[in-house]
């Protein structure tokens, strides 16, 4: 059963009452919310994730709702709750969605120590995949969409989940979440492209997500193997360039994107140790999708 | 609902882990959860694991439960090396420097410190060193986490403690303390009767102290009964632990109550007690209650509080919650302000944080 298979009025009593439960990444999650923007919100860009039997067993009860009954009118707020907790200041109502999205990136890398949760795009193609790591702000999530729109499976556009024991990266393929100029780059990739409302003035800027593809969904159990590691870095002027990286450059680098790095210590070290034995690396300057998507093909063939 | 059957789980399950033997799946599910909530996940991955009782846990309940276990183990190592550099940064003042809480008990080694996990550390400095002490603070790399005029206001005027620090690398959270309480609150004992009852620690962190064995219960019991609950429990296993250690010297719990009487805290004190002995049957000697039980003086009657704390010191995860838990945690909320601030400034504080705050 998925999420699309339900009538909305279905799915709204459902997330309202006892709660949804979907995969997320490593983890099942009981998903509540009794607002009707999230709810539509959900339905439109989850809409291939599977629903889980009642009988799993469910790792986190997540929550989108009011702070109080007060903040459902007045100035209306959101919060995003998980097992009683509460890990951000509320925000207004409008960011619903962006809320329950970095919720649960939260709930990943902070719970998820049996992997290297590292910040990083990755795709994959015939079982091996691709990572892009990079700081907010240079086109990782853009470039991790637009290449899931051009024949590679999309795992996901934030978070990395690398296998302590057996170094294989674990699909998330959730929405993606896009920025200002790159909602609209994105949308004119074609009209298979489905992105949710436009939400403004979030502290990030304008924030939209794109529905992660159909096929990307179904293979959500699919493990893939690092190939290929890129550090993208987008700038408006960026002449097309490339350059290969050596191993110890790029373990330093990846130390700093990864999110558990200090919980898992000796052995988060091991792991970023072997994924830098399997991988080639590059870093690439670009200033549009048309030159550097086949510049990572170039590099794609390559590796090989 | 399915609250009925999960409702003392938790606390069932820290007091005798044997019971889990007879677990269901829901009860592991619900266990996690609420041991998550109460930040007592890797105190109870202890306790099953002592008692043999994790071969007995589903797959993914173990799951939770070791990487609890791991994290606690990390946190531990790191507790120490951020003690290390606060010694280096503080010691060059000659300022007598209290530890306070989690911070404390690992330095002692206390067992009360083992899986116990903290965000912050807490420290406590004399007031008229406090504007020197945030000043080396700063240059050693911790600044202040609160921009916003409001906030830096509200914790310099009306609370215990500067804005917290940020470490600007470590991204560690630090709370400078110049007194227990919020000065707000009524009760302001003098700062200067801790830092002279205080312990010296022995060995690689001697440039510390910390509060006497007595104050150090106090302490605890007013944090825990000054605030909102939502670490309740975790404070009252700390408690549980602590008096089981100190409590085994007979003059202790004679120390303990002149020492409430003293400081006119004889009322958070008999709270902890009482319900540290209800919930982990925490051992006190009966005169002691009745000591105390003598000088308090709530205003509110005993079966509204017996209500308030039954419900409000729940684990805040629905699974634990009955009809009425909901309205006694907005009631330990109210109260907890009630506790700390004169009602205008209450009415002022609580109205910024219901219309003007972002």
């Amino acid at each position: 059963m998925r999420v699309a298979q339900l009538k909305f009025d279905e799915l709204s009593s459902s997330l309202s009452g006892t709660g949804l439960l979907i995969p997320c990444g490593p983890f099942c999650i009981r998903v509540r919310s009794d607002l009707r923007e999230f709810q539509r919100e959900f339905y439109r860009l989850y809409a291939d994730f599977p629903v889980l039997d009642a009988d799993t067993y469910v790792d986190f009860e997540v929550g989108v709702r009011s702070p109080n009954p007060l903040r459902r009118y007045f100035r209306p707020q959101v919060i995003f709750t998980c097992d009683g907790r509460i890990p951000f200041k509320p925000l207004p109502l409008a960011q619903a969605f962006p809320t329950f999205e970095w919720g649960l990136n939260w709930t990943i890398y902070t719970h998820a120590h049996d992997y290297l949760v590292m910040h990083a795009g990755v795709v994959e193609r015939g079982g091996r995949c691709l990572i892009l790591a990079a700081d907010p702000g240079s086109g990782k999530s853009t470039l991790s969409a637009a290449l899931a729109q051009s024949g590679w499976r999309l795992l996901s556009d934030e978070l990395a989940l690398i296998g302590l024991v057996d170094g294989l990266v674990r699909p998330i393929a959730r929405p993606v979440s896009l920025k200002n100029a790159s909602i609209g780059v994105v949308r004119s990739l074609g009209p298979q492209v489905v992105i949710g409302s436009v939400c403004p003035g979030t502290a990030k800027g304008d924030i939209a997500h794109m529905r992660a593809p159909s096929p990307s969904v179904l293979a959500m159990s699919e493990l893939a193997k690092p190939a290929l590691l890129i550090f993208p870095k987008y700038g408006k002027e960026s002449a097309l360039r490339t350059t290969s990286k050596g191993k110890a450059h790029s373990l330093g680098e990846l130390t700093r994107h990864t999110f558990n790095f200090a919980v898992l210590a000796e052995q988060g070290f091991d792991a970023l140790g072997r994924l830098m034995d399997q991988v080639e690396t590059y870093s690439i300057e670009y200033s549009s999708l048309d030159q550097v998507i086949p510049e990572v093909e170039r590099l794609w063939e390559r590796s090989k | 609902m399915t609250a009925a059957p999960y409702t003392h789980l938790l606390i069932e399950t820290l007091r005798e882990p044997r019971r889990a033997a007879g677990y269901s799946v829901g009860h592991w599910q619900a266990l996690i959860w609420q041991s998550r909530a109460t930040e007592l996940m890797a105190q109870l991955h202890q306790a099953l694991d002592a008692v043999g009782a994790m071969e007995t846990a589903p797959p993914a309940a173990r799951r939770h439960l070791e990487l609890a276990g791991k994290i606690a183990t990390r946190h531990a190592a790191a507790v120490t090396s951020e003690l290390r550099s606060l010694q280096e940064a503080l010691e060059p003042l000659g300022i007598p420097v209290l530890l306070l809480k989690g911070a404390a008990y690992c330095a002692l080694g206390h067992q009360a410190s083992k899986g116990r996990l903290f965000n912050d550390l807490d420290i406590m400095v004399p007031k008229s060193a406090l504007a020197k002490s945030e000043q080396q603070l700063i240059w050693e790399g911790w600044l202040p986490l609160h921009t916003n005029a409001y906030d830096e206001r509200y914790y310099r005027d009306w609370t215990h403690e500067i804005p917290p620090l940020e470490h600007k690398h470590r991204a560690t959270t630090l709370d400078v303390h110049h007194t227990i309480l919020p000065p707000t609150s009524g009760i302001r004992p003098n700062p200067q009767d801790f830092f002279d009852a205080a312990r010296p620690l022995n060995g690689e962190f001697s440039f510390f102290k910390v509060l006497c064995p007595a104050d150090m219960v106090i302490h605890s019991a007013c944090h825990l009964f000054f605030g909102e609950f939502h670490k309740g429990l975790r404070d009252l296993h700390d408690l549980n632990l602590l008096l089981s250690d100190f409590g085994q010297r007979a003059e202790f719990w004679d120390n303990l109550v002149d020492r409430a009487r003293y400081l006119q805290l004889s009322l958070p004190l008999l709270d902890a007690l009482t319900q540290g002995r209800r919930l982990y049957g925490t051992q006190i000697p009966d005169n002691t209650l009745r000591q105390l039980k003598a000088c308090k003086t709530s205003p509110f009657p005993g079966f509204m509080r017996a209500w308030l704390f039954e419900h409000a010191l729940r684990p805040a995860h629905p699974s634990a919650f009955g009809t009425t838990t909901r309205l006694a945690n907005k009631v330990a909320f109210a109260r907890s302000h009630w506790l700390r601030m004169p009602l205008p400034l209450l009415v002022y504080h609580l109205s910024y944080k219901a219309f003007i705050a972002p």
